[in-house]
């Protein structure tokens, strides 16, 4: 019997809760020994000139072993989208944390004493800490473009476009920074060999991604770069390759002659690391009072923060701009604008959860405008199951989908009808504690970089077998998942099978893990090279069973002749034995594959104190069909609890002087236990034709869909007392605030 | 100053900064690494030991505060059997870990949560393990790993 599709435990797990894993800060390699501790400084300050920089103190200080400034960078210079980017900031700092040193000493201890006496003297400058300031464009974070705005696309729009709507709405809806934040933040380790090769341990999600970026930094070969990734204590998008950082250590450790490691402090991790979302949708949304959409715009604003390192964010947004729903009529745009803020880039959904969350918001708008229940207003929209592969109207291939049956799904498990019947009573009775129902339906992207992956499968002498990906877990237990795939094609058992990655030596071409990708292109991969072993095999079994290449056949791990099942069977090691069984692929077919879903959250508000408390939350997510159910569920808790927290607790704040004001775990809000109510999942596997699994990725799917949902929900539980909409996240005050407003105005 | 803890039924000594903190001592001079540091504010909870049986948070204890005590972390935990501890059993069978970070810190929080109220209700586990943060699982399952544990029912 196939295990694929049953429930089974991680093999990732042993190692995990006996002895904890190996994250870059316990590596106790032989090459690290003597390692210099790193830290860098960074600025305090929002936008300045740097008038000097005096390390002469810092230098004095105990352990001490060197201090370097831009002054000592002998590194090109790089491009960050269409500016330049410093390595270490030498001349000008544009955002709060942005590197200007970088001090090494012997002990650990030692850092902070020494990080301080660093004399940086900076002269102001007048600080765009918003999206509006930058649009504004009085101050300039660039000379050479003369603009804030990096980056424009599209914006041609038919002032016609909604003149056949017996309703149109427009509303500008915030999708607040956040930050990704791993628990494991980030850390590095390097070391240059006698060979003159470097070698770095990275806690990254993509160590090919990273060696290519560290080697064009350091202006070498990526020959001379070996990048391997121990465990990773979680990425969520934030640590896709390699950030400036890791490049700068190698060229320390090279100057300083002593290898380097490096871990951050969280703090230090709230202000550095790229944060997500960032983006200011304005909505435009019209259609008939029966229900139907005939026109929706979409005009992004993305703040990209101090560097735009990441302007496919506002293109992707507006990819999927339209969701789940056939309309008409539809116009999009984005800007990207550079602010005095941490530069944004991937943040779990990267894109998506923001093109969702204004669809899903604008359909809200639009349901409460013409008096539908939301659930109906979407029935009447979505795209239908006849209509796949659909291909809408912002150029989106969508390969297969059952949106209605999604929705009915969470509806029926929900109790949907018992729900809004509840509601309503506690209205006609004046309950002070208000319900609130909030449906989100989605469809989102996997695989969208539409780039490949590499596998190789390899036949041990003993008949074990050892593969290895070019996807990269950090969390995700695709060890487990690659290993019942092969178990099961290969009919090797699982403690039989090793499954390898994160060393660029091992695994020199490969993509990585990111966009939910791993398993439809690295799992394909696998597939593949497992199927071009068996055949090797089978030419191999057949000399031994004297038979046709072409009569034999695999079965309950071995060969045997086809209809002869006395023959045999000729075991793996057997065949092994032979000659080397390995097969080295690259699955390149891989087009991007549309997973989709609906989620239904409840909420109780408090309407005398705005606080919110999620009841319920209903989910059905379908990628397809499920490798094994313990992990892909875990996918789906995980996405949740990061979604849901969007919704109602996490922003990255800053005021008006670009000063972070949430820049430790006290003020940045982590949901908590108590916070999250248990899941419901609603299972749901609609196969893709992309690949050769039939599946597509679940990573992100229900962060996207459950921001919105709860979202909604709120707004929801406030509508019989006039609020329309409120931006996220929905902290007590700003809901008493939004109760307050709407009884004035009533 | 000098120091002397009980690591795992170990004793370590050693000569460390008056500012030296548990959670460092426990990591460089033990050379146990599974506790792991993931704040500099006592907010997440991955730092998490047991100091006399009582979970403590090892960022906020300093190692002199810890001298001449007793200190287990996540490698010194064992079943009756010597084996594995129900929670760390509990934790794989109910998926209660996916990047394994907050784990340490979450597996010692629990023994502790058991030890002073073997039954929990789920609510009451939520309540217990506020002070441990996770960015991985949504913490259902480690609910459920914390029920499965105590020998209560979970909620797949």
């Amino acid at each position: 019997m196939s295990i694929v599709g049953t429930r089974v435990v991680r093999i990732e797990d042993q190692q995990l809760i006996t002895q904890g894993g190996t994250y870059v800060e316990d590596l106790r390699a032989e090459a690290l020994t003597g390692a210099v501790h790193a830290m860098f400084v960074r600025s305090p300050i929002a936008h300045a000139r740097i008038a000097s920089i005096d390390t002469s103190a810092a230098l004095a200080a105990p352990g001490v072993v060197a201090v370097y400034t831009a002054a000592d960078l002998d590194l090109a210079p790089r491009r960050t989208g269409p500016v330049v980017e410093p390595w270490l900031a030498g001349e000008v700092v544009r955002y709060v944390g942005e590197p200007v040193a970088l001090v090494l000493t012997a002990e650990r201890y030692q850092l902070a004493d020494a990080a301080e006496l660093v004399d940086v003297d900076y002269e102001p400058l007048q600080v765009v800490a918003s999206i509006d300031g930058a649009l504004a464009g009085e101050t300039l974070l660039f000379p050479e473009p003369g603009t804030n705005v990096l980056q424009t696309t599209g914006g041609e729009f038919d002032d016609r476009a909604f003149d056949d709507c017996e309703v149109v709405l427009t509303r500008t809806i915030v999708n607040q920074r956040v930050a990704p934040a791993p628990l494991e933040v980030r850390g590095a380790a390097c070391a240059w060999g006698a060979d003159g090769r470097l070698t770095l341990w990275l806690s990254t999600q993509n160590a090919q991604i990273a060696r290519s970026t560290v080697a064009k930094g350091l202006g070498v070969r990526s020959a001379d770069v070996r990048v391997i990734t121990p465990d990773v204590g979680g990425g969520f998008g934030a640590k896709i390759g390699a950030d400036p950082e890791p490049v700068v250590l190698g060229w320390a450790a090279k100057r300083a002659g002593r290898p380097v490691r490096w871990t951050e402090t969280r703090s230090e991790n709230l202000v550095a690391m790229t944060h997500g979302r960032a983006q200011q949708n304005t909505v435009t949304i019209g259609g008939r009072r029966d229900g139907t959409v005939l026109a929706f715009r979409l005009e992004v604003v993305q703040d990209a923060g101090a560097y735009p390192r990441a302007l496919f964010l506002p293109t992707l947004t507006e990819l999927m701009a339209t969701g789940v729903y056939h309309f008409p009529k539809v116009e999009t745009s984005s800007r990207a604008v550079v602010t005095n803020t941490t530069p944004v880039a991937a943040y779990r959904g990267a894109g998506r959860p923001e093109a969702t969350a204004a669809i899903e918001r604008a359909m809200d708008l639009f349901a409460a405008e013409i008096g539908m229940d939301p659930a109906q207003v979407r029935r009447v929209n979505f795209i239908r199951p006849e209509e796949f592969p659909y291909t809408s109207p912002t150029g989106a291939s969508y390969d297969t989908g059952e949106y209605v049956q999604a929705l009915d799904r969470v509806l029926a498990a929900g109790g949907y009808a018992g729900l809004r019947a509840e509601q309503a009573r506690r209205r006609e009775t004046g309950d002070p504690v208000a319900l609130g129902l909030g449906i989100a339906a989605y469809v989102e992207i996997t695989g969208g970089d539409s780039g490949g992956e590499s596998g190789r499968v390899l036949i041990n002498p003993d008949g074990s077998v050892t593969a290895w990906t070019g996807s990269s877990p950090h969390g995700q237990g695709l060890d487990s998942t690659l290993a019942m795939l092969l178990s099961d094609q290969l009919g090797v058992p699982m403690d039989k099978i090793t499954i390898r990655h994160g060393d660029t030596d091992e695994v020199p071409r490969a993509v990585g893990t990111f966009g939910s990708r791993s398993l439809q292109l690295g799992g394909s991969a696998l597939r593949q090279a497992a199927d071009e072993v068996i055949e090797q095999a089978r030419a191999l079994a057949a000399d031994l069973l004297e038979a046709s290449a072409d009569d034999v056949e695999l079965a309950d791990g071995g060969f045997r002749v086809r209809g002869a099942p006395a023959s045999g069977p000729v075991t793996w090691a057997q065949v092994a034995g032979q000659a080397e069984l390995t097969a080295d692929v690259w699955f390149g077919e891989g087009t991007p594959t549309f997973p989709f879903g609906a989620h239904l959250a409840v909420v109780e508000v408090d309407t005398l104190t705005g606080k919110v408390v999620l009841k319920r939350i209903i989910a059905c997510d379908d990628a397809g069909p499920v490798v094994n159910p313990l992990t892909f569920q875990g996918q789906r808790h995980g996405g949740l609890g990061q979604g849901v927290a969007q919704a109602l607790l996490e922003v990255m704040n800053y005021d008006a002087d670009g000063n972070p004001t949430t820049a430790t775990l006290a003020d940045y809000s982590f949901i908590t236990a108590p916070e999250l109510p248990d899941f419901e999942l609603v299972e749901s596997e609609t196969p893709t034709t992309r690949n050769l699994l039939g599946v597509k990725g679940i990573g992100e799917a229900a962060t996207i869909g459950s921001t919105p949902a709860v979202h909604n929900a709120v707004v929801d539980a406030l509508s019989h007392l006039g609020v329309r909409h409120l931006d996220m996240p929905a902290t007590p005050l700003r809901v008493w605030q939004a109760i307050t407003d709407a009884r004035k105005a009533n | 100053m000098k120091v002397s803890i009980e690591i795992n039924g170990r004793t370590v000594t050693g000569e460390v900064e008056d500012r030296t903190l548990l959670v460092h001592f426990v990591r460089e001079r033990a050379g146990l690494t599974a506790t792991n540091v993931g704040c500099d504010t006592t907010s997440c909870g991955a730092c998490t030991v047991l100091l006399d049986g009582e979970s403590v948070k090892s960022c906020t204890v300093l190692a002199a505060q810890a001298d001449g005590h007793a200190v287990t972390t996540l490698e010194g935990l064992r079943g009756d059997d010597g084996g594995l501890h129900p929670l760390q059993r509990a934790f794989r069978e109910e998926h209660g870990l996916q990047c394994g970070f907050c784990t340490p810190g979450m597996i010692m929080a629990s023994v502790s949560l058991l030890a002073h109220n073997p039954r929990p209700t789920r609510q009451q586990v939520r309540d217990g393990l506020e002070g441990n943060l996770c960015r991985c699982t949504g913490y259902h399952n480690i609910v459920n790993a914390v029920m499965n544990a105590s020998g209560q029912e979970v909620q797949r």
